[in-house]
């Protein structure tokens, strides 16, 4: 068979060191209590604490010094990422500028796109959205009907985006549109646009998910112009740019991490003399927790080396969004406290948090379902 | 270094593809011991692979010797095999020669205990190790302590214990019942046991090795359910290019690669099972990936996997008894979550990242 490759990956003395700074920094985050770790994480969108960070170094670190970079390795950034998490860090401002759309703007942008909006994001003034799916295209993301005409100097985009996180509070959104008519080829004829939130012709409606929070939307774009350099690469690469983007999300320890901090309450909550069933159950959890951070931290490593293992990243968000969502459904098992989000209980406010975020886990970057054919593709069975 | 590890694993690799065969399995599982295939390991030096060269042995590489018992399991070669290797290096560590011939590992679990007391000149060895692969056919290498808890390597040849039992695991391998009734050792044949051994006994070297082998089985299982899946034609397609098929097998995949980024863990170490706690995850996390994927390979198979007709049972059959030796996934979790609550919630994500971990373990 092919074997999906995981070598082993020695963290450098700078990571190391890089993860006593961020650790620093959070713990002072956390002893001025400036965020709640039991009821926060990486989706929680908190411009405050993106802006610290920022400010701290933490924000673009990868990137080169002339666009506000901190010129890290991938491997530092990962240590960050990791530590952030595990601290439940409120990064969801700038996690996704952070994570995916300056590392595209950087690889594919024009130049005055990097110059404008590199800098920004890695001061923690500039967020990002997503703008892939739409009403009737999801997981069949080929099936985007936005569309950018070209007009001078630009194209003029129409059409909708929905599940489009933060649009309401990101200052762009990068929008996968049609600049050619759909053909046999369906993954042809597709372009990435860097747009405006605040351009004329975008109208944002809010949709409340199941937990009562604002973060879905549905974005209308009624012949919005956008300025030529604000293509992403050239016309017709979209679906090429589109799944590169996708490996940056699906590789990252944000799939696996998402309800460390609940895991955390439980630990505490049971104390250090578990019953024989809690100790099964957390041995069970942490084994594949650490097996995981080992799969995860492998890519990070291949990543580093320039290359994009898809298939492996696809493998891993599905293994570990798989572990996310098992998470609540164990441990509600373990103790007999009840979901609560206004309970006084830090256990009880973690575990209803996670329960009502829980369905998100494997739908954002690709449902298992879209996973799992990627993998029997590199299986050899597509 | 490397050469050399490359030329014993590819020549171990063509050995075990030219003895290891569908008869050879039919003839271990009827009790069998293959010794063509054995003197030709045994020539090719490779009981001796984890032994340092200073101490006589080939010094290859945890990883090296990890990808050999890998290789082994991949081809469900009916020996004693890894038990050897381990073993040679233990006896080694704690000042023996290297050992002659083969050589299994007890006792294989928590309850059994061990006792030897000095006679004479020499040592008594009591008690009884129940599950020792081999144990009637092959040098037994045993843990055993003294009246004040000290730890002892005791060396036993096979025909030492007396009113012993052949046992055999669901895959018919050899799983021994050896009684020790006061048996007489000379002086050489007991040597104090180092301070690590001593710690934590032979659980976690087992541990070890059986979670290399089940990341060979696995592997196995994949690679005849991936053929199996791509050949066999049912409402007139490969049943692999049915979206149900390729989901199980996705799925499977998922639990392989992640047992095998768990067993990779080990190679960090000299001895493969010197990090309790990676040893604690990788058992329990192979361990459970291979009932899921033993699960899924049967289920492609359909009836012919039901078969002795088809070769999958033998790597299916050793999965399911390799996940409960030496420890099942409960023992090692349950062993993984008193550690973590031990360092309690906050401490729990600095301790995994910790690259210079101390052994941060409870005894289990």
């Amino acid at each position: 068979m092919r074997a999906f490759r995981f070598e082993p990956l020695t963290l450098p003395p700078e990571a190391e060191a890089m993860r006593r700074k961020i650790r620093a920094f959070l713990d002072n985050e956390r002893a001025n209590k400036r965020y709640a770790a039991h009821c926060t994480s990486w989706s929680t969108f908190d411009p405050g604490f993106s802006r610290r960070a920022a400010a701290a170094g933490f924000v673009g670190m990868t990137w080169p010094k002339q666009y506000g970079g901190g010129e890290h390795s991938n491997l530092e950034r990962f240590v960050v990422a990791e530590e952030m998490l595990a601290a439940g860090a409120p990064g969801g401002a700038h996690w996704i500028a952070d994570r995916q759309s300056g590392p595209q703007i950087l690889k594919h942008g024009s130049e005055r796109a990097r110059q404008l909006i590199l800098p920004k994001i890695a001061a923690g003034e500039c967020f990002f959205g997503i703008g892939m799916s739409e009403p009737d295209s999801g997981s069949d993301l080929a099936a985007v009907r936005t569309k950018a005409d070209k007009v001078e100097n630009g194209w003029s985009i129409n059409g909708a985006k929905i599940w489009t996180s933060n649009a309401h509070r990101v200052h762009y959104l990068i929008v996968l549109a049609r600049t050619e008519p759909a053909s046999e080829n369906r993954h042809a004829g597709l372009s990435q646009f860097i747009v405006d939130t605040k351009s004329k012709g975008v109208s944002i409606r809010p949709i409340l998910n199941m937990a009562g929070g604002h973060e879905f939307n549905e974005v209308y774009f009624r012949d919005c112009f956008v300025p030529d350099d604000m293509l992403i690469g050239k016309p017709g690469e979209g679906w090429t740019r589109v799944t590169g983007e996708l490996a940056y999300e699906r590789a990252g320890p944000d799939r696996f991490m998402s309800d460390t901090r609940l895991l955390v309450e439980l630990i505490k909550k049971v104390g250090d003399t578990p019953s024989e069933r809690q100790a099964v159950e957390i041995g069970r959890l942490v084994a594949h927790f650490a097996t995981l951070r080992r799969m995860s931290s492998s890519i990070a490593g291949l990543l580093e080396r320039g290359e994009n293992p898809v298939t492996e990243a696809a493998l891993v968000k599905d293994v570990g969004t798989a572990f996310e969502r098992d998470v609540p459904e164990t441990i509600r098992k373990l103790l007999p406290i009840e979901a609560s989000l206004d309970d006084d209980d830090e256990y009880s406010q973690a575990l209803a948090h996670v329960l009502l975020y829980a369905p998100s886990f494997t739908l954002r970057g690709g449902t298992p379902e879209i996973l799992r054919g990627m993998i029997a593709r590199g299986l050899g069975l597509r | 270094m490397e050469d050399m590890s490359t030329i014993v694993l590819e020549q171990a690799n063509r050995l075990f593809q030219q003895h290891v065969n569908k008869e050879v399995l039919s003839a271990a599982d009827a009790g069998h011991w293959p010794s063509a295939l054995w003197a030709a390991l045994d020539e090719a030096g490779l009981p001796l692979a984890l032994v340092p060269e200073a101490a006589g042995g080939v010094g290859l590489a945890a990883l090296d010797v990890a990808n050999l018992i890998r290789r082994a399991a991949f081809y469900s070669v009916p020996l004693p095999l890894a038990e050897t290797m381990i073993a040679n290096r233990l006896w080694t560590d704690a000042g023996g020669d290297p050992l002659e011939g083969a050589v299994t590992l007890g006792p294989t679990n928590n309850s059994d205990r061990l006792t030897v007391k000095p006679q004479g000149n020499g040592w008594r060895l009591n008690g009884i190790a129940r599950h020792v692969p081999w144990g009637l056919e092959v040098t037994n290498l045993i843990f055993a302590e003294d009246e004040s808890g000290a730890g002892y390597l005791a060396r036993v040849p096979a025909s030492g214990a007396a009113s012993s039992k052949r046992r055999r695991n669901i895959a018919y391998e050899p799983r021994d019942e050896i009684s020790f009734d006061d048996i007489e050792l000379g002086s050489d044949d007991v040597l104090k046991a180092p301070a690590w051994l001593t710690e934590n006994g032979l659980m976690p070297f087992g541990a070890a090795i059986r979670s290399q082998q089940m990341v060979g089985a696995m592997e196995r299982c994949l690679d005849y359910a991936l053929t199996y899946a791509n050949e066999r034609v049912q409402f007139g397609r490969p049943i692999g290019k049915f979206q149900a098929v390729q989901h199980m097998l996705a799925i499977a995949a998922g639990h392989f690669a992640a047992a095998t980024a768990a067993a990779d863990t080990l190679t960090q170490s000299e001895r493969l099972g010197d990090d309790r706690l990676a040893v604690a995850i990788a058992k329990a996390r192979c361990g459970e990936a291979a009932g899921q994927v033993a699960a899924a390979c049967q289920q492609v198979h359909g009836a012919m996997g039901f078969t002795q007709e088809h070769p999958l049972h033998f790597a299916s059959r050793r999965l399911w008894c390799w996940r409960d030796e030496w420890g099942a996934e409960a023992s090692w979790q349950a062993m993984i979550g008193r550690t973590i609550c031990a360092v309690g919630g906050e401490g729990f994500w600095p301790l995994l990242v910790d690259p210079k971990r101390k052994d941060a373990v409870t005894q289990a």
